[in-house]
């Protein structure tokens, strides 16, 4: 038997309709999914081969032929974005990822214990929120050399205390509720409540979270392949582009502009589409509006 | 109160050791002898064992770590392979050019963030809100380093007002020194501005629809003096915890701003450490950075009781 508890506002037709009236979801939705897209068709074309280098195209400024213009080997920006976006994403994907499987659980588990359990994952937080992402990138790379690999790494690890707090403040506010009262008196153990009442709950705020962290870590990447700890060449990424280009402001200042919109554009994007969900989902936060 | 103060302090203690042993086991984990590494690879091996018995290599691990964490307690973090000098001398050198541009970057977000939030919520909902969460939506997606970018091109390479970079020394003078800070400044400060700024706008927004702000209202005060002497003091809070992660967010971005305008601070004193394999450089500065975003968060912390007076009649 599982006991649900839905709010009555929340059917899903009613979800539907406000998604489709809410300007922040709609707009970070689109660009989301444009992202995405290019970065799935840049597995299969891209309008030039990022891996040839033609010298005697080198820094050519914006043209029909070159949209966003060439770097100093002759590659075609507007290709490279592409196949970056497709490295951003998985960084950050992956990332996001790590942060999701470790913070979660412990955070569900804090909340569900409560005590001394509580009281080390808290503490065992604060010592991780002590080593800003860039701080255990630079750490990582100092013990197993650059790569993008690490890049996952480092920021993995500091998403973790993230998800961790929001998902133990989240369960902190569903364990007092009567439903769960209900579930403990069907004689059920505090784990399978945790999965099948708490965790079902705070999905909502994990997936606002999910978008945040997401842009946040395609900013950490960027900053990690600039600094050339993250994405190493040649595989193009948006931070390492900007690196190339920052010599080369006075020849060729569209190998900075055109990669830094990409970054903006992409993070945009994901910021609306976290809040978009929180306005449709979340009732408190609509009427902050 | 009391209580309170003694366990914010206590759980900081205990993370800044928590942290001074996983930044002393990454230490251990990296191979490599850094006795070895300092003699060269023409070194006996009788050479490298008596200079490991005198950098007190072969100690047991615990001995070697109450050593070392005895060392960062006066400021002794070893040598440099590469300098051979004092650590603490290059991080001297070095903390004169990260902190001041930190700082200024920290305050410069804080002027710019704190009146625009103010600004949104007092108008919430309308155009000029509208407008400014906007901005400020836009400002939240721009990678620092990039603004840093185009702040070089558009007043360095185009207007030639200001230097694309390098640091003078503040021997040569205070002007020409902060001349040269204003840019990476700026590039710190604005996207910090931007979260700071929505943060302020929805702790106004939650504040001024509390009962206490209408009944202020109601008994006559008029809506400035509500605003500063009711409103902004209780949004204050969270304001506050933004203010304190942002620090360690500044001064990682420091980091990688040093690099773009080539700034002589403690950022680009960790990438030459880490392509020259100066390990005890490279833990030592994560060490007082981390130092730096623990006591920062303790300060917060702390100054919840100054705001809140809640905090302080609790126990």
């Amino acid at each position: 038997m599982t006991l649900r508890f839905d709010l009555p506002e929340d059917n899903f037709a009613d979800i539907l309709v406000r998604a489709f009236t809410n300007r922040s979801f709609l707009t970070g939705f689109v660009i989301t999914a444009l992202v995405a897209a290019v970065a799935i068709v840049s597995f299969f074309w891209t309008p030039f081969d990022v891996t040839r280098l033609i010298i005697a195209d080198k820094t050519q400024a914006p043209s029909p032929a070159h949209w966003f213009g060439t770097d100093h080997f002759g590659r075609d920006i507007f290709s490279m974005i592409m196949v970056g976006a497709r490295n951003s994403i998985a960084v950050a994907l992956v990332a996001v990822g790590i942060g999701m499987g470790v913070g979660v659980p412990l955070g569900a588990l804090a909340a569900a214990r409560g005590g001394i359990v509580d009281e080390a994952v808290m503490r065992l937080n604060d010592l991780v929120f002590a080593f800003p992402a860039l701080l255990s990138a630079i750490m990582i790379t100092a013990i197993f050399g650059p790569g993008a690999l690490n890049a996952i790494i480092a920021i993995g690890i500091f998403n973790i205390p993230v998800f961790a707090r929001v998902a133990r403040a989240g369960a902190l506010a569903i364990w007092p509720r009567e439903f769960i009262l209900a579930a403990r008196a069907a004689g059920k153990g505090k784990a399978l409540i945790t999965v099948e009442h708490v965790l079902p709950n705070i999905v909502t705020l994990l997936l606002v979270q999910g978008t945040i962290q997401f842009a946040l870590g395609i900013l950490a990447e960027a900053g990690l392949s600039y600094v050339g700890l993250g994405t190493q060449p040649p595989m193009p990424s948006w931070g390492r582009m900007l690196f190339d280009a920052q010599t080369r402001m006075g020849v060729a200042p569209w190998m900075a502009i055109f990669p830094g919109m990409a970054i903006v554009v992409t993070v945009l994007g994901l910021n609306l589409l976290g809040d978009g969900i929180a306005d449709i989902l979340d009732p408190k936060s609509r009427r902050q509006r | 109160m009391t209580a309170y103060l003694l366990k914010r302090l206590a759980i900081a203690l205990i993370t800044l050791v928590l942290a001074s042993m996983v930044v002393f086991a990454v230490l251990e984990i990296i191979p490599g002898d850094p006795a070895r590494l300092m003699l060269g690879m023409n070194a006996s091996a009788d050479q490298v064992e008596l200079l490991r018995n005198q950098m007190g290599l072969n100690a047991p691990l615990a001995a070697r770590y109450l050593h070392w964490a005895g060392g960062l307690l006066s400021l002794d973090f070893g040598r440099s392979y590469t300098y051979s000098v004092p650590v603490i001398d290059l991080i001297r050198e070095r903390i004169v050019v990260s902190l001041p541009l930190a700082l200024i970057a920290l305050a410069l977000s804080t002027i710019i963030a704190i009146p625009v939030g103010l600004f949104s919520a007092g108008r919430h909902g309308q155009a000029g809100d509208t407008i400014a969460m906007g901005a400020a939506q836009l400002g939240v997606a721009v990678p620092n380093f990039w603004f840093a970018l185009m702040l070089i091109y558009l007043f360095a390479v185009w207007l030639r007002l200001v230097p694309a970079g390098g640091f003078p020394g503040w021997s040569a003078g205070v002007w020409p020194a902060l001349k040269s800070l204003v840019l990476p400044a700026i590039a710190l400060a604005l996207p910090q501005a931007a979260i700071l700024a929505r943060v302020t706008r929805s702790a106004m927004i939650d504040v001024l629809s509390e009962d206490y702000i209408r009944t202020a209202r109601a008994k006559g005060l008029p809506y400035r003096a509500v605003l500063w002497r009711h409103a902004l003091r209780n949004a204050m809070i969270p304001v506050l915890t933004i203010l304190g992660l942002q620090f360690a967010f500044l001064l990682a971005g420091t980091i990688i701003i040093e690099n773009v305008f080539y700034l002589p601070g403690l950022g680009r004193l960790v990438f030459q450490a880490i392509t020259q394999r100066d390990l005890i450089v490279v833990e030592s500065v994560v060490m007082l950075l981390v130092a730096a975003v623990i006591a920062v968060n303790l300060l917060v912390d702390l100054s919840y009781a100054v705001v809140d007076p809640r905090l302080r009649s609790r126990q």
